[in-house]
């Protein structure tokens, strides 16, 4: 079953998620208020831990599970996706307290609610693609 | 196939940590956050997300539901505008140093700030 490692590591983000509280509206609310070090202590950690990984990568030319090398793409060249996509993404992120992971996570965890964010989140989606060619990129 | 075996793992997990791995407690976020949610008419915390937006019965109220459907409508549409969310742009983006990453964190920050700051005033009292 190769699935089965997906599940793993979904579990485990899952539970990471939900212990580092992480999902929490309220933690969220912490953060853009520069009220805590809490979730800039999770994203910190994990930056760190992800530079490192990639330096070491990069430098040993490391293979993943199946042998292959691990590629890094350079990301499309712009400003305007990324500052406009990246504030909407920004205002929803307040408003629900929540990325598309953490929304999940929130389900699983007893806050159904939440089946609300993921649906328009994936309407949000959709939206996107319908309406993209008339966008600044 | 993947996704989405990891998404249903990240289900599990979240209902792992409910059932077995709670403490109990509520989120204990700083007195200056309880205190200036207290003045949007947030109660303080008494779990990990506030009734006032995620119970069943304020989900389903008119302005409730505008709400989490709105919050969810920007973050699906705001990630695949940009490529990205804090997973891929924040954290992996940022871990291998792509500009277009810090950028994208820029946006989500002038995002949540906007929201926090100039929003929330006016949608909550």
């Amino acid at each position: 079953m190769k699935l089965l490692k997906f599940l793993l590591v979904g579990m485990i983000f899952g539970i990471v998620m939900s212990k580092s509280e992480a999902m929490s509206w309220y933690r969220i609310q912490e953060m853009f208020r520069f009220q805590a070090f809490h979730m800039y202590g999770i994203i910190g950690t994990a930056v760190t831990l992800g530079v490192l990984g990639v330096l070491l990568i990069k430098k040993y030319s490391i293979r993943d599970f199946d042998g292959n090398p691990i590629l890094f793409s350079p990301k499309e060249k712009s400003v305007w996706r990324y500052l406009l996509g990246g504030t909407i993404f920004g205002l929803g992120w307040a408003l629900s307290g929540s990325c598309p992971g953490p929304m999940v996570v929130n389900i699983g965890y007893g806050f159904y609610t939440l089946t609300i964010v993921f649906f328009f989140a994936i309407v949000g989606t959709y939206l996107y693609g319908i309406v993209k060619d008339k966008l600044p990129h | 196939m993947w996704n989405l075996t990891f998404l249903l793992g990240a289900i599990l997990g979240g209902f792992i940590a409910s059932t077995m791995l709670s403490s109990g407690e509520p989120v204990q976020i700083s007195e200056q956050t309880v205190k200036d949610l207290g003045e949007l008419g947030f109660q303080p915390p008494t779990s990990l997300q506030p009734d006032e937006l995620f119970s069943m019965k304020n989900a389903f109220t008119l302005k409730g539901f505008l709400i989490l459907a709105l919050g969810g409508l920007m973050v699906g549409f705001g990630s695949r505008y940009a490529g990205g969310c804090t997973s891929g742009h924040a954290i992996s983006g940022m871990s291998d140093l792509q500009i277009p990453s810090l950028i994208a964190v820029i946006g989500f920050f002038a995002g949540g700030l906007l929201m926090t700051y100039l929003i929330f005033p006016l949608i909550f009292s």
